[in-house]
């Protein structure tokens, strides 16, 4: 298979359209501009529907619309952008329709800045909407497995009736690397029986709705929804571990810190210090098992978490996982400041020191 | 073998595009590439500038605070950069537009009078390909047959007359320092 070079914004357009994308609605805002700016120009060509709308809010509610209808809809947007979308998220899982959205993450809170962040974990994860929902988070740490990610996105939004978000952050929106266009494995999908696409000759009507006026009614759907999450958490937990078999010191970041981390792995190893880097590919589930797993080994002495955010979100469900097994120590810069090699290098050794 | 190349400039001056033919290139010779783009308001009127990894490793860091290799087009990027370069490391300066030296001792420093050969050529324009010959030439990294056949690749239809131009302003670059 031959590389092509791609900048990361583009490659998520490309992407979502090869994973046959019927509809895109999406606002301008840095840095993840040239991703509905590649499909105003070739979703159309596609035979697809790309909408500028007025906002991101009237942006999420269109993916609300197209969704309960059958298509395969997508939206995109950065940090605050994606705040604005909440409510609408919180009622496409309410409603189980299936879309995809990206996240390219700039620093916050508010405006903050249009530099790379990571501060908006707890808001892919937690829920920024209300109520008991969530959606699959995807974290992908290079371009290559952002378009693998996206194109996969659609099928398990159309598997479990879910949104899916990808969470990158603006560096690997902005950046190029060679990729290569694979094939990604097909999964058996249900039909959409339930998509609002007129009655025609259907006994019943078919209703999007998130709506259960009666508490009883509303305590079964979240049930449902709980047994579905449940079933989301063991079938779609991913991570990767690197260098962990023997590692004294594990190192745990998503996205460009896992990918910066690589290399502080390399001039750590040099200079004889064990160290690993334990990488959630999804954020949300949470690979809570394999890292309690591996905080059990005798040979791990201590963690160290860095993240692009001031004091640690992620840091949470490390801590969760670890069940205070093993010391976990900090690293990390918001605002658009991206942690270094150097940084992590003395870190890295300084929490071991401390356990040594 | 790693190399991490800043390249900087003013907007307009061709340090991104020198950048993406770098990666394009070593990607044709089978290398792990990256190309990170500063963004922001610097790049209006300012200075921009790219992050250029070579590597026959997989690519970790796409982003360093120490280049192998500085590329500076103007003089905020020369002082901006040079500071950062590993000991030993080469700057690659674009004499026509900065008037400082390289003040380190313990760097390679090589000045290149892109504007002026450029203009020697027939087209301002192509004083990025200048300065691209002469990366190319002095670090050996990559051959000059995959720049020339990605120039060709670069311009075709009615940009096809380009082609001489570009391939010309790059080999004197080459010449610089050979």
């Amino acid at each position: 298979m031959e590389k092509e070079l791609w900048k990361g914004n583009e490659a998520i357009a490309e992407a979502a359209i090869r994973a046959g994308c019927d509809c895109f609605f999406g606002y301008p805002i840095t840095p993840q501009s040239e991703v509905p700016e590649y499909m105003s120009v070739h979703l159309p060509q596609h035979g697809g529907v790309f909408v500028q709308s007025e906002s991101e809010v009237a942006a999420i509610n269109m993916v609300y619309g197209a969704a309960g209808s059958g298509m395969r809809a997508m939206t995109s947007s950065s940090s605050p952008g994606i705040s604005l979308k909440q409510e609408g998220i919180s009622y496409i899982a309410g409603a189980e329709l299936p879309c995809v959205i990206v996240n390219c993450m700039r620093g916050g809170p508010g405006l903050g800045t249009i530099q790379p962040g990571q501060g908006d974990y707890y808001q892919a994860t937690r829920g920024g909407g209300n109520g008991d929902y969530r959606t699959l988070v995807l974290a992908p740490s290079n371009v290559q497995e952002t378009v693998d990610f996206v194109q996969e996105a659609f099928d398990i939004a159309d598997q479990y009736r879910n949104p899916v978000m990808i969470v990158c952050d603006g560096l690997i929106g902005q950046m190029m690397e060679p990729i290569e266009w694979h094939p990604i494995p097909k999964r058996k999908l249900p039909p959409k029986d339930w998509a609002a696409t007129g009655r025609k000759s259907r006994e019943h009507n078919n209703i999007i709705n998130s709506l259960y006026m009666a508490p009883e009614d509303c305590d079964r759907h979240n049930h449902h929804l709980a047994e579905k999450y449940a079933a989301m958490a063991k079938n779609e937990t991913r991570w990767q571990e690197h260098q962990c078999q023997d590692a004294e010191i594990v190192i745990t970041a998503y996205g460009t810190p896992a990918r910066i981390a690589l290399t502080a792995l390399e001039a750590l190893r040099a200079e004889g210090v064990k160290v690993g880097l334990f990488r959630p590919v999804t954020l949300w589930p949470f690979p809570e098992r394999a890292l309690h797993n591996l905080a059990a080994a005798s040979h791990v002495k201590a963690f160290l978490d860095v993240e692009m955010s001031s004091s640690g979100q992620m840091l949470d469900d490390v801590r969760l996982a670890v069940e205070g097994q093993k010391p976990i120590h900090y690293l990390g810069h918001a605002g658009g400041v991206m942690p270094t090699v150097e940084e992590m290098v003395d870190a890295a050794k300084a929490a071991l020191k401390e356990v040594k | 073998m790693k190399r991490e190349i800043i390249i900087s400039g003013f907007g307009g001056q061709g340090g991104l595009a020198i950048g993406k033919n770098l990666a394009e290139a070593g990607m044709a010779e089978g290398l792990n590439v990256t190309w990170a783009p500063s963004y922001g308001p610097e790049m209006r009127g300012g200075t921009a500038n790219c992050s250029v990894v070579l590597s026959d490793k997989p690519v970790g860091s796409p982003v360093f605070a120490h280049p192998t290799e500085l590329i500076a087009l103007n003089e905020p990027s020369l002082a901006k950069f040079e500071a950062g370069v590993q000991p030993g490391g080469a700057v690659f300066v674009n004499s026509d537009v900065v008037t400082d030296k390289v003040q380190r001792t313990d760097l390679h420093a090589y000045y290149i009078p892109c504007s002026q050969i450029a203009e020697e050529v027939g087209n301002p324009k192509v004083g990025n390909m200048v300065m691209l010959g002469a990366y190319v030439a002095q670090t050996g990294l990559l051959k000059p047959e995959t720049i020339e056949a990605m120039i060709h690749h670069m311009f075709t239809g009615s940009k096809a007359k380009l082609v001489p131009l570009n391939i010309e302003a790059f080999r004197r670059g080459m010449a610089c320092v050979q």
